[in-house]
């Protein structure tokens, strides 16, 4: 913040006073204390999502139902074939819920609500976002439909039990009444929906702030890719949300109120709702891996001292991304018995996606290609993820064609696939952009053998993890089993060790942000990176003023990405 | 990766061993049992090479731009941000590798997904043996099974409930014309009472479907409650079974055996134990099943096909019994 503005600047803001605990926090409309209140809750969320999934490893480490049928025997009282039947619906709930809490309420928060509130401003060189108000209540809108998806957890679902055991894609007539005629699905439906308004209106106010508020001279080309990724994403929520509240809201009235969109014996059609699903779900997946992008886009070039190598490529390689993600949905259900012209078409347009994609994962190597490249911890991470994402990428090349994926469908191949990309994918992006800008929002560093530790814990961990699943899939094993035959024990277990070394990873990553808060080696310059890192946060200090650039910056003609 | 790619090609080139169960501690498709299933395979091992090699070129183009442009080898970057030629050639030579797998991927996908058409196989292959094609005809005859189409299609209609399987044999019928009709349980349901050694463990049924060897199978799914889908790994086939549609679907399996195979749908409480145990005998003995099914005695049905399975393969099912 420049001197003589301060001056001139007869409020509190000269002091960088901030508001008392309660209206800071709870009445926020700061962009900066948003987005850390969206990395906390995501945090919390990603301990819920990351414990339901270390229930499934240790179920499926060993073939017969063991730790599911102890839960219920030990916690609940239940014996014999009721604790056996409670046991088998609870491991439905467990892989349900993990996928719902790790998807609305993980990455999506972290990376949508969390790096972008705190990042896309700071970038464009807005001082806030366009509507801090409804920036507000995104936050505690999706707070909100957290809660009411845990409530779902623990109230009559299915016949088995509590909760909605139906697999994250909510197919009817399993989660209409014929399957789960209890509460906590029509719960489930409810937290979505208060998700996807709060994201509905997030993604109004990245379209809005990014259109209007970027700083004087930064043109849309000038752009940091970053705010290019939550601008795509934005409007992929935008259009796409609005088809899940549709089929939702239809899944709700068959429900509760004798409509029978889903129903066949009233003329519905249960594969109507996988294809109005599909068509919000696959832009889904591309809403989740965007923001990845971007921020491997600035961690490689600040690491490798370059600009970013073909910068408009990478702009509108996201965006072909984002278009074509429309038009492929039904690559998800090449079972369900469709036209075979038509799944042709969703072979072709499938394939398509890997054009832009490859030149993602090109540019990014030539961005490093004659660099200087410092092994920074945020680099370590954003390396990884090109790696993991290249694998998880080229499996999805295989299951586009929809003749092997008629023997791939449904099995731990696919598992192996979007774990690549979105468990090691989005999630690798997260970290990256977690230590890249760790310093910037917190104000403080963290330990560098900690963070390096967690990056190659993480690494092999994930790999080790979800590697064996691809061989499990070939073999014919189907996704969503509590139990299996013995022929797929040796792979099931090593992956369950492999979650083991991720456990520890991620015990090691609470370690480092504990040191890191209690050390509190404060930052020492706004910018810890030097010359590579030429993104407008990198100009104030760490972490940045309550109310950043009261006087606009001006982005001069020459670069400004 | 590399032992994949080593795997998958030795498999390419051994003699089919007709194993039905999955295999611990294997990397690579169940043998194929169906002609569906070579093709699926045969395009796979291609699409494997593929990604095998493009995941090694990004590795070494980035383990290489690691050392050769580390801080430590060199001290300064250069300043470069475009390169037409390079940016052109990693558009077009991707697309024209997809155009590649497009071309491999459309004839396998319309070969599975057609019901083939048995009176034109029947007329196709007299009129390339007509006209003394002999070339042609065996190459006809590798997708293509004249013998069987003379004889017509098996008809099934396979029926998913929570948490069985129907089968209804719609050709076969009794005096009163009612179709032969059973249910298909799994014999273990993951509690400490499932009964031991009766075959292989949450893949063993009661009374398993059973179809002649060399025969046009042509099948029907449907559903009772929820959505299931039909699989059998071995056969590369699976078809949801959707309350209110019909999905149609076909094979052919030439060697006698056993098949299993698992429910690929989620669909309540017992999905993990709803197996599809598909017995495939010669058609006298598929008649002899047939005529005891009709009896009402499916004891002795399924205890006919059991026996006579084993005897027939008996070095390739040892363990499946």
């Amino acid at each position: 913040m420049p001197m003589d503005e301060i001056a001139l600047d007869h409020s509190h803001d000269a002091h960088d006073h901030k508001p008392g605990f309660v209206t800071r926090w709870f009445f926020s409309t700061n962009h900066k204390d948003i987005g850390t209140l969206y990395l906390v809750f995501a945090i919390i969320a990603g301990i819920v999502g990351y414990s339901l999934s270390g229930l499934i490893r240790w179920e499926l480490a060993e073939p017969g139902i063991g730790p599911m049928l102890w839960i219920q025997t030990n916690f609940f009282g239940l014996e014999g074939d009721a604790a056996i039947t409670a046991a088998k619906h609870f491991y439905n709930v467990v892989i349900s819920y993990h996928g719902l809490v790790m998807i609305f309420f993980m990455v999506m928060p972290a990376l949508i609500g969390g790096f972008g509130n705190w990042f896309v401003p700071l970038m464009i060189g807005a001082p806030d976002m366009a509507f801090p108000r409804m920036n507000n209540i995104s936050l505690w809108l999706t707070v909100g439909a957290f809660i009411l998806a845990c409530i779902s957890m623990v109230v009559p679902g299915g016949p088995g039990g509590n909760g909605f055991g139906g697999g994250w894609t909510l197919y009817p007539p399993l989660s209409s009444t014929v399957g789960h005629p209890g509460p906590a699905m029509d719960l489930l439906i409810l937290s979505l929906h208060t998700a996807g308004i709060a994201s509905i209106l997030g993604a109004i106010n990245f379209i809005v702030t990014i259109l209007n508020m970027r700083a004087p001279g930064m043109t849309m080309h000038k752009m940091p890719l970053f705010a290019w990724s939550i601008l795509v994403t934005a409007v992929l929520l935008l259009l796409a949300l609005p088809v899940l509240a549709g089929a939702l809201t239809m899944l709700l009235t068959d429900r509760n109120f004798g409509s029978q969109f889903f129903i066949p014996n009233g003329g519905g059609d249960p594969v109507m709702f996988q294809h109005l699903f599909w068509f919000f779900g696959h832009p889904e997946v591309y809403i989740m891996i965007l923001p990845a992008f971007g921020i491997v886009s600035h961690i490689v070039s600040t690491f490798s001292k370059k600009p970013i190598f073909g910068y408009l490529g990478m702009a509108y390689a996201m965006v072909s991304i984002g278009v074509i993600g429309f038009v492929v949905w039904a690559h998800h259900m090449y079972t369900v018995g469709m036209n075979v012209d038509l799944k042709a078409y969703f072979v072709a347009a499938t394939m398509v996606i890997a054009v832009p994609t490859g030149i993602k994962i090109f540019s990014w190597i030539a961005t490093m290609w004659g660099g200087s490249i410092d092994f920074k911890v945020p680099m370590l991470w954003a390396i990884g993820f090109i790696f993991l994402f290249t694998v998880g990428g080229v499996t999805g090349v295989v299951l586009a064609n929809a003749g092997v994926d008629h023997a791939l469908h449904d099995t731990y191949y696919v598992v192996a696939h979007f774990h690549y990309v979105l468990s090691l994918g989005a999630v690798f992006g997260l970290f990256a952009g977690w230590y890249y800008w760790f310093e910037k929002m917190f104000g403080v560093k963290y330990n560098s053998i900690l963070a390096g530790l967690h990056f190659w814990l993480m690494f092999i961990g994930s790999n080790v993890l979800f590697f064996p699943q691809h061989f499990l899939g070939l073999q014919g094993m189907p996704r969503r089993y509590i139990d299996y035959n013995e022929g797929f024990s040796t792979w099931h277990y090593v992956s369950s060790i492999g979650y083991a070394i991720t456990l520890v990873a991620t015990i090691i990553f609470f370690i480092s942000i504990a040191e890191a808060a209690i050390r509190r080696r404060k930052a020492t310059s706004g910018n810890p990176w030097g010359e590579g890192a030429t993104t407008l946060e990198w100009t104030l200090p760490s972490p940045p003023p309550f109310h950043q650039y009261n006087e606009l910056p001006v982005v001069n003609t020459k670069g400004g990405h | 990766m590399r032992h994949l790619t080593a795997a998958l090609s030795a498999c390419l080139f051994a003699a089919p061993a007709w194993a039905a169960l999955p295999e611990d501690g294997a990397l690579n498709f169940q043998p194929a049992a169906t002609r569906i299933a070579e093709r699926v395979h045969e395009f796979h091992n291609v699409l494997l090479w593929i990604i095998t090699l493009i995941t090694a070129l990004v590795t070494v183009l980035l383990v290489w731009v690691m050392i050769r442009y580390s801080k430590a080898a060199n001290k300064t970057p250069r300043k470069f941000s475009h390169n037409t030629t390079v940016e052109v050639i990693w558009t077009v030579v991707p697309a024209l590798i997809l155009v590649g797998i497009a071309s491999l991927s459309f004839p396998n996908l319309y070969y599975q997904n057609v019901t083939p058409n048995l009176g034109q196989i029947a007329a196709t292959s007299n009129a390339l043996l007509a006209e003394g094609k002999t070339a042609e005809h065996l190459a006809y005859t590798k997708n293509h099974f004249p013998d069987a189409a003379e004889k017509g299609f098996v008809n099934v209609k396979i029926q998913g409930n929570q948490w069985n399987w129907t089968y209804t044999y719609m050709d076969i019928q009794d005096e009163s014309g009612s179709a032969l009709e059973f249910v298909s349980n799994g014999l273990h349901k993951g509690r400490a009472s499932d009964p031991v050694d009766v075959g292989p463990r949450n893949l063993a049924t009661d009374y398993p479907m059973v179809i002649p060897a060399g025969r046009y199978i042509r099948y029907y799914t449907a559903a009772a409650d929820v959505i299931h889908a039909f699989t059998v790994p071995a056969f590369a086939v699976k078809t949801d079974a959707i309350p209110g549609r019909l999905n149609e679907g076909w094979f052919l399996v030439d060697e006698p055996g056993v098949y299993y195979g698992q429910c690929s749908e989620i669909c309540g409480i017992d999905h993990a134990y709803m197996p599809i145990e598909v017995r495939v005998v010669t058609q006298a003995q598929f008649d002899r099943w047939a005529e005891l099914m009709k009896t009402g005695d499916f004891d002795a049905a399924a205890a006919s096909v059991r026996e006579v399975a084993a005897l027939e393969s008996d070095t390739q099912f040892a363990s499946s019994n």
